[in-house]
């Protein structure tokens, strides 16, 4: 991958952009067991798949959320996160 | 010996022996499987059966063997980490290291160099005088020196970086050694093949059976074997196997890219460090410039190489060595590092029974190869973890007990 789409500015180079790591549901702190809370601080979904992550455009100061196959490096599809909201509640 | 060549090469027999015995098909059950015909692999199977005598052992190689971050690494063995624990550890490796050659009567190319870890900043500084207390209280020989000691071992490197990160001392490590990391797979394979251990190339592990949260056997490309134990020691492909056993891991994999110059007649001894500069250098018995840099940025579980990675690893070694400008890298390259969060590696058993975890190995596993085979061969054996691992279980992570090396792993990642 040398080419990312920024759901604003389109097709960029991959050097603009900076990985912000999977997109992930933190639970309630107030109800989860301290074995549920250690599990979302150290515990990662890392075997390869198409993952949605969190990345952001350097020169606009974008962050937005991509979908990327973590085997092959290509990215499906990239939007804002209010977006991202709409599609998940749509579920 | 020449009359012995002679004869040798006008004889019709060339009966050399094989490394080892290059098994088709396993058989229908082992008393231990270990995945993955690296390093760390194969040397846990030879200890198996030289210190525990369990012999029934089938190591299992997708590829071939040492072709994955055995074979890709850059070949450092050191022991100047920053927990007691760690120092304890690689030590340990380091002391195993070099008497290995004459143990598996193979060389190694083992040559103890010297390592010196540059420190661009007072507060780069403040860690190595930080890892060089915690060393010399292990008995580790590791000491904080100057300028001045630097460019006496390295007169040919510009200690002011083209003025862009002046060098303000680093900390030496004279037990710190380059070593062939292929001849380590191969040594140790043929040391476990002479002792009845099965290595099974080109077979891939599919799934692995378990019942009442106990290992009953692993599906391969090649049938399903039955084992009650099952080592897992497969560096960047780890949470591939996790998945298929549902253990959960805080491994995270970034492609780790290396590369080599076009041999140069010998003028670096040491082996040259910088964590700001992202750089390890050192130079190889036939000469070449072994280059070594951080990790990419992002997860990728793949062994692609980029050109972003050479362009800038070389920006900076001309900085250090401005006279190499005119040198050609000819190869690169890039393993898959499984890293952890305290940059320590996870090691022991695991919730199932059977399943044991030699993992987590990041960007330091090579100089752990023979205190790593040791300890999970003992664990395996015992069904109890070895005392020099106990800090590095799986289960450290839901006890909030971390073993925290981040400060000694060779650059910023």
């Amino acid at each position: 991958m040398k080419l990312f789409k920024c759901p604003i500015n389109g097709v960029r180079p991959l050097s603009e952009f900076v990985y912000g790591g999977a997109y992930r549901t933190m639970p309630d702190h107030e109800t989860s067991t301290d074995s549920q809370w250690a599990a979302y601080v150290h515990y990662r979904d890392n075997a390869p798949s198409i993952k949605k992550e969190w990345w952001y455009h350097g020169p606009s100061g974008t962050w937005f959320i991509a979908e990327r196959n973590t085997l092959t490096d290509e990215v499906q599809d990239s939007y804002l996160f209010n977006k991202f909201v709409d599609l998940e509640s749509a579920k | 010996m020449p009359y012995k060549l002679l004869k040798f090469a006008l004889g019709r027999e060339f009966n050399e022996p094989r490394y080892f015995t290059d098994v088709q098909t396993p058989k229908k059950s082992y008393d231990v499987v270990i995945i993955g015909g690296g390093g760390h692999g194969l040397a846990a199977a030879y200890y198996l059966a030289k210190e525990h005598g369990i012999t029934n052992v089938a190591v299992l190689e997708r590829g071939y063997i040492g072709g994955g971050n055995t074979g890709r690494n850059t070949t450092i063995v050191r022991s100047n980490y920053l927990t007691p624990e760690g120092v304890e550890f690689y030590d340990a490796s380091v002391k195993m290291f070099e008497g290995l050659s004459e143990e598996l009567d193979i060389n190694l190319f083992y040559s103890t160099r010297g390592h010196f870890t540059l420190a661009h900043s007072e507060s780069s500084m403040r860690t190595m005088r930080w890892r060089a207390e915690v060393n010399k209280h292990v008995g580790v020989d590791s000491r904080v020196v100057g300028r001045d000691e630097i460019a006496q071992a390295c007169p040919q490197m510009d200690l002011d970086c083209s003025g862009q990160a002046p060098i303000e001392g680093a900390l030496f490590h004279n037990p710190g050694s380059v070593a062939r990391h292929d001849a380590v797979a191969w040594g140790y394979a043929r040391g476990a093949a002479r002792l009845g251990v099965d290595i099974i190339q080109m077979t891939e592990v599919q799934d692995i059976d378990i019942k009442n949260n106990k290992v009953q056997g692993v599906k391969t490309s090649k049938g399903y074997i039955s084992t009650g134990k099952v080592l897992s020691a497969v560096a960047g492909f780890t949470p591939r196997i996790t998945k298929m056993v549902d253990i959960q891991t805080p491994i995270t994999i970034h492609p780790l890219q290396a590369c080599v110059s076009e041999p140069m007649k010998p003028w670096l001894d040491t082996i040259i460090v910088s964590g700001s500069l992202h750089v390890y250098v050192s130079q190889s018995s036939r000469g070449e410039l072994v280059m070594g840099s951080s990790l990419d940025p992002y997860e990728l579980h793949s062994t692609r190489s980029s050109f972003d990675f050479v362009e800038g690893l070389t920006s900076h070694i001309v900085d250090m060595f401005p006279f190499l400008s005119n040198v050609k890298v000819v190869r690169q390259w890039a393993g898959m590092a499984d890293l952890t969060p305290d940059f320590a590696p996870i090691m022991g058993k695991t919730e199932i029974e059977g399943f044991y975890l030699d993992a987590g190995w990041g960007t330091w596993g090579f100089k752990a190869t023979p205190i790593s085979g040791k300890t999970m061969a003992a664990t395996i054996a015992n069904d109890k973890a070895h005392d020099l691992i106990h800090s590095f279980r799986l289960s450290r992570f839901e006890d909030y007990e971390l073993t925290g090396e981040k400060g000694a792993a060779s650059v910023g990642h």
